[in-house]
């Protein structure tokens, strides 16, 4: 069943005002991207952009998991490093072997952040700290430090090519399969409102007498299977297993989630909006590339770097303009 | 018929500070218990004992028949305890149905929440206790009042076998209590029994069969509720002789009614948004200024507006005869205002830091000598303070979410009273404070005013306004309406002015 209130455009803005700004911004690029550029518009351009955006999308939305309960996993880039290499050794076996255990090895790491986080009582900070530095080190040591090629002959790398009835590539129809599906389990079932619940209060939750724990040991293990899912976009997408990839992955991924509107400090937040954080800052580059296409002007990727951080730092300050407010209360005679 | 509850020989220590030292308890099937208790006496940790919140060191506890061994709050709820903890312990940012219903959500397919049914069961519940509002808005869009009502209805719609209630009138108004009454009466017949405590005995008397005081740490007596006195439980709570507190006259605080000349503020129609219209008030140097209503009657909007926090759309402020329009409480501060706010958690205490910390943060500035803060003096005030208010803590580092409640509303009251401020705003300031200790404040505001500072006070506890305010400011519907003075300040004056007011406006 869903939220009663879920697709009531005045009450969705009304109570989630911090994620408008996300979605304007999102209208405004596309639009002038539109406008601007001939093949912006175009299948090529589209099926492309989702295609190598896709591994981006996968850990933002495992990260918004993880900050809604008020955590935080910075060891999603380089466990996506590390499965990119498992995925590429085990590309032989085909995809139906080469993906659930590449997924399975991210939420191992995942596990163990959980781990470490709910039983070891390490705050979140320095557990996946910790992961990050030791899955970088696992997967220098497992592929030697080279990039590990996949194996041309199995259907390994049908993944971002071949499409789903002819029309959508693979990866696109994973990812959309792992939005709506975590859109779900978020907003329709107690795992998801416990999530919420913890990130909005913990000591709150364990005394409504919560399954806390079992919530936060979901997070983090959700995450690690989404950089392995990334992992494998990785090795597909570019042929090789990439052990020296992911380094910064895990900020992109924070700057979507809090771009989406989701609280830093956790219990509000949302997965589309978040989808559509990622979505956001991919496009800023394929804008830019577009521009330097025209000739014009040529911005050099760190000027672009530059020009995305300026952008974000102005969606985020419309978002913090419109945010707060106070909601009536009406009284029963 | 065997009792639903016995807890006996239970002790608990905190880093070697005894909390409990001998705490017994026993519940009779649908009996309404109460227990009570001074700050600091260990009611909440003999609760907390109960729900597995915290671990027992020694000690029986036998539920239903069996040996209880509960170790959790999910496991005491599977029990059938259900709990309001004295702290509001829900999730502010979430909507009032998910607060409700957490933890057993309805469902349809066995997986997927079923909203509308939620939605639905939450307003049904809150319907008994005359709510009605916006069950998808976040709970923390709520006066603290509802929030109470909604921790209530919760508990009380977990279908349980016992329901402990830690301090559940702190912040309702009277009427409110009424409606509590109500459900606690409806959940007796059906035999559910209930644990109450309660700083406000005259509530015992109303509701409760039984009695069991704590003091200390230790369980001292059992009353039934027919066979004891309101003298005698104070007697029992503070270990004294009833007669001697009787001498002492622990029931009356006269308000005095000298001429006040000086004014220091004057609030002249003042409007900040559809809660708050038109506010009218002056305040006088050494007095006391009540402001009565009911919830929602606009008093602590009104406070607000003082205090700088939300903007006037019009009428004016003037602060020893010139104009004053605070942008921000920085400016309300600077002009040597201050205000202690209801919602203690939120806006008051910050858990981690110790007592000292908490009681001279706003104090800061007047306490650094040459760029250092002057521990010695800082110290020596803290001190006082603790003695002054008898501050039960086990010493001044201790951080203060492990104080006891009704202990931390005194430090934060010392916060403000420390910074000398010429008008002290009190939004509910003797919440959750024992007798003994409400007696010791309302005397402190009391020499606070005879020193030439005012202050405005807003209570939902009609008693406590009447017996400290020199005025009383009537407020409803975000108008100031009238006003009582001396000596024609009465409870009875109070209700009639209130229900006046309600009948006017249908
Ligand atoms: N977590 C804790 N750590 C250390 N000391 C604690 C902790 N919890 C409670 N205490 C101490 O145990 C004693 C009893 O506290 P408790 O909260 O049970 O009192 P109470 O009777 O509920 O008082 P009140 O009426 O103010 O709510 C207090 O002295 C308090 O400081
Ligand atoms: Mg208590």
């Amino acid at each position: 069943m869903l939220d009663q209130n879920a697709f009531d455009m005045r009450k969705y803005i009304s109570r989630n005002p911090q994620s408008v700004a996300v979605w304007i911004a999102l209208f405004v690029l596309i639009v002038f991207g539109l406008l601007r550029y001939d093949n912006f518009g175009s299948a090529y351009n589209i099926t492309s952009f989702l295609n190598y955006n896709a591994m981006f999308i996968a850990i933002s939305v495992g990260m918004c998991f993880v900050i809604l309960t008020g955590g935080i996993d910075l060891s999603v880039g380089s466990v996506a490093a590390f499965t990119s290499v498992v995925a590429a050794y085990l590309s032989p076996y085909g995809i139906e072997v080469a993906m659930p255990l590449a997924i399975l090895s991210g939420v191992g790491f995942g596990l163990f952040n959980a781990v470490c986080i709910v039983f070891g009582r390490i705050p979140p900070f320095i557990a996946t700290l910790a992961t990050m530095l030791g899955a970088k080190g696992g997967s220098l040591v497992i592929s030697g430090a080279q990039t590990i090629a996949v194996d041309w002959g199995s259907n390994f790398t049908h993944l971002g090519m071949e499409k789903a009835m002819g029309i959508v590539p693979w990866t696109i129809v994973l990812v959309g399969i792992l939005i709506i599906g975590l859109w779900i389990v978020l907003e329709m079932t107690s795992l998801g409102r416990t999530i919420l619940a913890v990130g909005g209060g913990e000591d709150a939750s364990v005394m409504m007498g919560l399954k806390v724990n079992r919530a936060k040991i979901f997070a983090y293990a959700l995450s690690g299977g989404c950089a392995g899912l990334a992992g494998v976009f990785l090795a597909s997408g570019f042929g090789a297993g990439q052990p020296l990839e992911g380094v910064g992955w895990e900020l992109s991924a924070i700057a979507s989630v809090v771009v989406g509107g989701t609280l830093l400090t956790g219990g509000l937040g949302s997965i589309p909006a978040t989808v559509a954080g990622a979505l956001l800052l991919g496009l800023v580059f394929n804008i830019l590339n577009f521009e330097n296409g025209k000739g014009w002007i040529s911005f050099s990727a760190y000027w672009q770097m530059v020009i995305r951080g300026a952008f974000l730092f102005a969606v985020i300050l419309f978002q913090t303009r419109v945010m707060y407010r106070r909601p009536n209360v009406e009284f029963a005679k | 018929m065997a009792p639903l509850l016995t807890m006996t020989g239970i002790k608990k220590h905190f880093g070697g500070v005894p909390a409990l030292r001998d705490a017994s308890l026993e519940i009779e099937p649908g009996e309404v218990h109460a227990l009570i208790g001074q700050n600091g006496a260990g009611k909440s940790t003999l609760i907390k004992i109960l729900t597995g919140l915290y671990r027992r060191d020694e000690g029986e506890v036998e539920f239903a028949g069996a040996p209880s061994h509960l170790s959790s709050p999910r496991g005491a709820q599977s029990a059938g305890i259900a709990t309001i903890y004295q702290e509001l312990n829900l999730v502010p940012l979430r909507s009032v149905s998910e607060n409700v219903v957490m933890g057993q959500e309805p469902k349809s397919f066995g997986f997927m929440i079923n909203w509308p049914e939620a939605h639905r069961r939450t307003r049904e519940i809150l319907s008994r206790f005359g709510i009605e509002i916006d069950v998808t808005a976040p709970l923390g869009s709520y006066s603290t009042a509802i929030q109470q009502l909604v921790a209530i209805a919760r508990a009380v719609s977990m279908d349980a076998k016992l329901v402990i209630m830690d301090e559940p009138t702190s912040s309702l108004d009277s009427s409110e209590v009424e409606i509590l009454f109500g459900v606690v009466r409806e959940l007796k017949s059906s035999g559910v029994s209930v644990l109450y405590v309660s700083h406000f005995l005259d509530e015992l008397f109303q509701i409760c069969d039984r009695v069991t005081i704590m003091r200390d740490g230790k369980t001292v007596g059992c009353r039934e509720i027919a066979d004891t006195t309101k003298l005698d439980l104070i007697a029992a709570m503070l270990g004294r002789n009833a007669d001697e507190i009787e001498a002492e006259g622990l029931t009356e605080l006269a308000g005095g009614s000298a001429a006040f000349d000086e004014v220091v503020l004057d609030v002249d129609h003042v409007a900040t948004g559809p809660r708050l219209s038109e506010f009218s008030m002056s305040l006088h140097r050494g007095e006391i200024v009540g402001l009565g209503g009911l919830l929602g009657s606009g008093r602590t909007e009104a406070a607000r507006s003082i205090f700088g926090l939300d903007p006037l759309t019009s009428g004016t402020l003037r602060l020893n005869g010139r104009e004053f329009k605070p942008a921000e409480p920085s400016e309300a501060i600077r002009a040597r205002i201050a205000f202690l706010t209801e919602d203690r958690k939120a806006e008051g205490i910050v858990p981690d830091m110790s007592v000292r910390e908490n009681l001279t943060l706003a104090l800061l500035p007047s306490l650094r000598r040459n760029g250092q803060i002057d521990r010695e003096r800082e110290k020596e005030l803290v001190s006082e303070f603790i003695r002054k208010l008898g501050i039960k803590t086990s010493h001044m580092d201790q951080p203060i979410r492990e104080l006891s409640g009704g202990n931390q509303q005194k430090v934060l009251l010392a916060r403000w009273l420390a910074t000398k401020p010429d008008i002290l705003i009190l939004d509910e300031p003797t919440r959750g404070v024992d007798v003994g200790a409400k007696r010791e404040i309302q005397a402190i505001i009391r020499t606070f005013v005879d020193e030439g500072h005012a202050v405005i006070l807003i209570s939902s506890e009609f008693e406590e306004l009447v017996e400290g305010a020199n005025r009383i400011v009537v407020m409803h519907e975000g108008k100031s309406v009238s006003e009582l003075t001396n000596p024609g300040i009465t409870e009875n004056a109070l209700v009639r002015a209130l229900a006046h007011h309600e009948d006017a406006t249908p």
